[in-house]
């Protein structure tokens, strides 16, 4: 059986994308066959990310509307073995992901034995969003410590819990997940951001884990190297906490808590 | 800012704001999710009911949610028309 995730927000520009291919990377580090469908038809970024840009001949939709096959448009990650992936169409509208065709696809990987498939959602709540949630098994909700952003999330849990297949048909419900990234210890401990137990509180989901707001973020993305690469820095090593406790170990939370810096510190600048 | 407060990192706390009005409007859209947002329909029946009384405008009504301590209440103001 191949365990459906959906890395979803409602809000754009919070990390789905940076968190999709950190989680898939991931998750094939631990020996999982995945793959990494990016659902942002016509704003295809996940390729980009993973470094597989000038790899990308077929995409999601070709293979929907059976131009191509599932075989030829798989694209095989430079860093892990059995990771996958599938890239967003660029030219097409978000119409053309059918449910018949996304869940055509979503069984047809199962079939190719891939034991995880992690699906990139676009923003927003419209189709594109609907149709990223609609198989899954579980939830990734990304969520900023920042107003719109929180909403955002409570939004799509409510879709989630109203639209995903497993609510339809009164099964057990998605599980969900809250992932806070962009997270900085010094403003939220200065009262200046909600804190990752506030935005918990507020969403009332367990947590999955908090990235921290760092520039190796930037450097993996300018480099096509999901940040899960970027060795011993904060982000890699939050992500790879992340999917330990995704798989049922338990990690206490790192990189949440603010050191005050030293008065000298704090008078002669540095960060 | 001023140096000192430069130096003792004095910043705006308004962390505690947000989610104060986050849990408000959370709330709020939770039940707009399971039904109709009915503010608006009530705001319509309690212009009708007052409006057997006396005479007032609609816009005279206001109603929204509040919150007082951990209690949500639903807040509603009439503005009667001035008596002379
Ligand atoms: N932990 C982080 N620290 C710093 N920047 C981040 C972090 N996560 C994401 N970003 C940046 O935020 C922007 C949006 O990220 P992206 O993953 O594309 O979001 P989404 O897919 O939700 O629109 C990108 O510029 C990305 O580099
Ligand atoms: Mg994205």
């Amino acid at each position: 059986m191949a365990t459906i995730i959906t890395i979803t927000s409602g809000k754009g520009g919070v990390g789905k994308t940076t968190t999709s291919a950190s989680i898939a990377s991931g998750l094939a580090m631990r020996g999982f066959k995945t793959a990494v469908i990016d659902f942002d038809v016509g704003l295809r970024n996940l390729d980009l990310i993973m470094g597989c840009e000038r790899r990308v001949v077929y995409d999601f939709v070709n293979v929907i509307q059976g131009d191509a096959n599932l075989h030829q448009a798989l694209i095989k990650d430079k860093n892990c073995d059995n990771l996958f992936v599938l890239p967003a169409s660029q030219t097409r509208d978000k119409d053309a992901l059918t449910e018949e065709g996304v869940e055509k696809i979503l069984k047809e990987l199962e079939h190719q034995g891939f034991d995880y498939i992690v699906c990139d959602s676009p923003a927003g709540i419209e189709h594109g969003a609907v149709m990223a949630l609609t198989f899954a098994d579980e939830a990734i909700v990304v969520t900023n410590p920042e107003v719109s952003s929180v909403r955002d999330s409570d939004r799509i849990l409510g879709i989630i819990q109203s639209k995903s297949r497993r609510a339809i048909e009164g099964r057990e419900p998605v599980k969900e997940h809250l992932l806070v990234t962009r997270y900085s210890p010094k403003r939220a401990h200065e009262g200046e951001m909600l804190t990752y137990t506030d935005i918990q509180e507020l969403l009332r989901i367990p947590l999955l884990g908090v990235i921290p707001e760092s520039e190796a973020v930037l450097h993996a993305s300018n480099q096509g190297v999901p940040a899960i690469h970027q060795k011993d820095t904060p982000v890699a090593d939050a992500y790879l906490d992340a999917i330990g406790r995704f798989l049922g170990e338990t990690h206490p939370l790192r990189f949440v808590d603010h050191e005050k810096p030293g008065l000298l510190k704090r008078l002669f600048g540095g960060k | 800012m001023s140096w000192l407060s430069h130096i003792f990192g004095e910043k705006k706390a308004t962390a505690s704001v947000a989610k104060e009005r986050l849990q408000l409007i959370i709330a709020r859209e939770r039940v707009g999710l399971s039904g109709p947002d009915f503010l608006p329909d009530l705001q319509k029946d309690l212009v009708a009911v007052i409006s057997k009384y006396v005479k007032i405008n609609p816009e005279d009504i206001k109603v929204g949610l509040e919150k007082q301590g951990n209690f949500e209440v639903i807040e509603v103001n009439i503005v009667l028309p001035e008596m002379r």
